[in-house]
């Protein structure tokens, strides 16, 4: 490690702990779907029989709508010869306020994205370097090392390392169960409140994402109030990371926190909402991330933070034409939740006709999909991980499992919809209905041998069945969805 | 406010300082030629503006990178999505060149050790999470950038320890300098994890010369630290002399692929050489596997984005556009350095003889009222709210001695640089020190212009014929 010399005593040379350590979580055997994805990765027609990824969560169903609104709008790009006039003045604006136009863009964007419900204040906008940068940075604000957050769990497994990593805060998860469906409760965090604070931790404050990364579910109206009176009430601070929010199905409610910060009985000033581009829009290369605070405190010292994670210029000044056209924006929010919903339901319907049930859930770019009847020992972690590897290696799919979102049952994994095209998800639920049957057949203990005669048994059945799904995809193209096209199956490294 | 961390509470962001004050006086009262000609003009601005109309040309000529495409094709959706922390291949392929050609070619940099950042403020802060605990130190020779107390110390901990420079060598490093600044630190209870230099120098806009760089080099090796290298400005030299990297030093003393190696680290940045400062773009480049990795894992805090990658990566792989532009860049900050020069020397004032960077290190000791600091604030106060002219005052880059100041150049037209130079001459004048001045300015110049030549002697090393360091 180093220049680190066996005699012992100081050395200078030896790098920090941080550097060291595998706090930032990427040893854990989650990625090894990933390395897997990689070695041979799905391609309709170049490699059928590749691995398809339903570990990321992208949102790429719409890029169809800004990739022509970039077209039609040269004028966006500050290199286009349409644009390139402003292109000194782009490209040396480093003002970590971000553009004025940016920065109203976004709140707009954050209003529309809400139904309209609330306004943002553009001069509470910050930049961050993506949601990662964001949650990061907010940690930094609020706590000091060894302080806590409480994190209601399953959570986005990154978290270990966005909250804690490099701030030294630590975690403490509010276990939620599937005996209500994971909802998480005022009580549950009452609980791991007292329990840390029994144990002289210092609690700083509550983070959890809504709409929920795993779980796809949004936090009701109720609820949301409760825990910000409850926040009020022990003075430590809420952040809701709502990187998710206009991912939320046609036809289904969200509430922002943002919605209830002007109650009277809440103190505004522990309220911190995290935003991010990413999911909504489907544009995690460009790293937009947003922190937004109601505390005039945490807002200033955030932006000078955010000269760590500024947005480029260059995007920041395309996004502020895009998210400044209403029309466009509309539109593409309308259809983007149409098209989630839509994939979602294809999704769980092939998912049931397999015997496979998820829990109910109205936003997101994935399902958590129940497995706990095909682990080959119930209520096991081994079993879970075990499955795991059989899904990657056998069904060829990677997904991921509860475990790695701390979730405290097994069986539960997190499957990614929205970040490929309509064959590529048809191909999918054939190898999961494939492989369900397989197993449907024989004893658990010998679910690893006979694939091959499994496989031919179940031909002709897989034929039928798959005549009955294109069935339902048909008409679902009859209703309108236009077909996103084929994706190419890049896939940047460990990304959740 | 008990309830918020402490780094919002402390100024460790160190944005009270006078160099920041003056930036937030240039905001309220901007100089335009048409609207506010009696506005602030900015000099505190390390910025080069002087190229963008080659950049702009090249956009021109290349309508694919311009717009997102790829052989004619849109690759939109590629980089929408992009988001991987290694980076675009291409991307830091062309980085590598671009930093290789700065270098005339005599070092090689091997993309896999380039981790991108957010910046070069994003990629220092990233090697002191990764070298350093908190309360960890590193020693930076003074005057050092502002910005460094708070890219290198807020959030990380770390303590910076100076590295005492003085005039009487046109401030360059010596041995016993950096001895004492060791010891110091070990005064304090507080364990040197390295040294950190930005060549060329931030504000002094000197390059190190060989003899620093093989001091710096074998005290590294003795103490067994690190060495982090800032070349955020290697593309801006216009000297006749050539830059050497401290990489052309590892080579020349036949210490690469060794732990000594291991611990040297460059970080770059396209915010000065390319006048990008908007696009965010730094770079870490480390011989050391294991910071590769963690910095690598780090740079999920700030990724470059994928377009500014995609448009970069086009850019700085077209050899043609690059070596014209490196050439040209120089040609134009030396000619708007001259002009500086020549202008404080018509007001009586004297400059650091500087050979690259955006700015000089200008000698306004003749104008303080007393040898102090407080004297120094005093006329920087009445130069940003009088002269109507933001530079930067010493103090706010650590200097030991007052009365120096940083002005830049490069951000600037020409006709704001003349009416920068007019007004401080004129505010030269009206002072009693003025009028001695052009009293005896005849006689003043000449024993100026000596101080001037052997401030020279000491800084050139490019016939190889260092002098002893006294």
């Amino acid at each position: 490690m180093g220049s680190l010399k066996k005699s012992g005593g100081y050395t200078g040379a030896i790098l920090s702990r941080i550097a060291t350590n595998d706090q930032h979580g990427e040893n854990s055997e989650y990625f090894d779907g990933w390395k897997s994805y990689d070695k041979n990765p799905f391609h309709l027609s170049r490699n059928p029989h590749g691995i398809i990824q339903m570990g990321l969560a992208e949102n790429q169903l719409c890029l169809d709508l800004i990739k022509e609104w970039i077209k039609e709008n040269p004028k966006a790009s500050v290199c286009t010869p349409e644009g390139v006039h402003q292109f000194s003045d782009i490209a040396n604006f480093q003002d970590y306020h971000g553009l004025k136009e940016f920065r109203q863009a976004i709140a707009h964007f954050m209003g529309k994205a809400r139904g309209g419900r609330v306004t943002f204040d553009p001069e509470r906008i910050v930049m961050s370097g993506g949601a990662t940068g964001a949650n990061e940075t907010i940690m930094f604000c609020l706590a000091d090392p060894g302080d806590v957050f409480l994190v209601p769990s399953p959570y986005y497994a990154a978290f270990d390392r966005d909250l804690r990593w490099r701030t030294g805060v630590e975690i403490v998860p509010v276990h939620c169960s599937s005996s209500n469906n994971f909802k998480l409760t005022v009580e549950a965090v009452e609980w791991a409140y007292k329990k840390a604070t029994e144990s002289n931790k210092n609690v700083k404050g509550l983070l959890f994402t809504n709409p929920s990364n795993p779980l796809g579910t949004i936090l009701d109206k109720d609820t949301l109030e409760n825990l910000v009176r409850f926040v009020t009430k022990k003075n430590i601070h809420l952040v809701v990371d709502e990187i998710y929010a206009a991912t939320v199905f046609a036809g289904e409610n969200f509430v922002s926190v943002a919605e209830v910060v002007k109650d009277s009985e809440v103190n505004a000033d522990l309220i911190h909402i995290v935003y991010s581009l990413s999911k909504d829009m489907g544009l995690p290369g460009f790293r937009v991330g947003i922190v937004y605070s109601y505390n005039d405190s945490v807002v200033s010292c955030a932006r000078k933070m955010s000269s760590f994670g500024l947005v480029s210029s260059q995007t920041q000044f395309m996004l502020a034409s895009m998210l400044s056209d209403d029309s466009f924006v509309d539109n593409f929010l309308m259809e983007s939740s149409k098209r989630l919903g839509i994939r979602h339901g294809v999704f769980t319907l092939g998912l049931k006709k397999a015997g496979i049930n998820c829990l109910i859930s109205t936003a997101g770019l994935f399902v958590w999909m129940d497995l706990r009847h095909l682990l080959r020992v119930r209520n096991s972690f081994e079993s879970e991980i075990e499955l795991w590897h059989i899904i990657i290696d056998k069904v060829k799919l990677n997904v991921s499992p509860g475990s790695s979102f701390q979730c405290t049952e097994p069986g539960w994994f997190r499957v990614c919809f929205a970040n490929m095209d309509d064959d590529t998800l048809h191909v999918a639920l054939l190898r999961i209905q494939d492989f369900v049957s397989k197993n449907s057949n024989k004893t658990a203990e010998k679910a690893s041998d006979n694939d091959q005669v499994i496989q031919n048994n179940n031909a002709k059945k897989q034929k039928w069945k798959q005549s009955n799904l294109r069935l339902s995809f048909r008409r679902l193209y009859e209703d309108g969805l236009s077909s996103p096209g084929i994706m190419s199956p890049h896939s940047p490294l460990l990304r959740t | 406010m008990k309830q918020l961390s402490t780094k919002v509470t402390s100024n460790g962001h160190g944005q009270d300082s006078s160099y920041f004050l003056g930036w937030e006086e240039y905001e309220k009262n901007p100089y335009d030629e048409i609207k506010n000609p009696n506005g602030m003009i900015q000099m505190g601005l390390a910025e080069n503006q002087l190229c963008f109309d080659l950049i702009e040309s090249w956009l021109a000529k290349n309508p694919d990178a311009a717009s997102l495409k790829r052989n004619g094709q849109s690759i939109f959706r590629e980089l929408a999505l992009f988001q991987d922390y290694h980076g675009m291949p291409e991307f830091k392929k062309a980085m590598a060149e671009f930093m290789e050609e700065i270098r005339g070619n005599r070092v090689t940099f091997d993309p896999k050790k380039i981790v991108l950042a957010a910046g070069s403020t994003s990629a220092n802060e990233t090697l002191m999470f990764c070298l350093a605990e908190p309360g960890d130190a590193f020693l930076l020779p003074t005057p050092y950038y502002p910005g460094f107390d708070r890219d290198l110390k807020w959030r990380t901990g770390a303590e910076i320890v100076p590295i005492h420079c003085s005039s009487s060598n046109g401030f360059q490093i010596t041995e016993a300098a950096l001895q004492q600044a060791y010891q110091q630190a070990n005064k304090l209870d507080l364990k040197v994890k390295g040294v950190l230099v930005t060549n060329p120098s931030n504000p002094l806009g000197t390059a190190l010369t060989r003899r620093e760089l093989n001091l710096l080099v074998d005290f590294i090796t003795s103490k067994n630290i690190h060495l982090i290298s800032d070349e955020i400005y290697s593309g801006t030299m216009f000297g006749f002399e050539q830059f050497i990297s401290v990489m052309d030093v590892l080579k020349d003393k036949k210490l690469e692929n060794t732990e000594v190696s291991k611990r040297v680290h460059v970080v770059y940045s396209l915010s000065k050489d390319l006048g990008l400062p908007g696009f965010r773009v730094g770079a870490i480049y480390s011989n050391d596997e294991m910071i590769v990795s963690a910095a690598t894992k780090m740079s999920s805090f700030g990724l470059v984005s994928s377009q500014t990658q995609y448009l970069l990566s086009a850019l700085l792989s077209d050899k043609k556009f690059t070596s014209q532009y490196l050439e040209e860049n120089q040609k134009r900050l030396k000619s708007r350095q001259k002009r500086l020069v020549s202008g404080l020397e018509s007001a009586g004032i004297t400059c650091l003889r500087s050979n690259a960077g955006l700015f000089c290190w200008v000698d306004m000791r003749h104008l303080l009222d007393t040898n102090t600091f407080e004297a120094e604030l005093d006329l920087w106060k009445k130069i940003v709210y009088n002269v109507k002219l933001n530079i930067s005052p010493g103090s706010s880059c650590h200097c030991t001695e007052p009365g120096w100041f940083r002005v830049c150049f490069a951000n600037m037209s020409e006709d704001t640089l003349d009416l920068a130079l007019k007004r401080l001459k004129t505010f030269v004048e009206s002072t009693d020190c003025g009028r001695m001045i052009s009293r005896s300015s005849h006689e003043r110049l000449k024993s100026l212009r000596k101080k001037t030549v052997s401030n020279w002697v000491f800084r050139v090393s490019w016939s190889d014929r260092v002098p002893d360091e006294r």
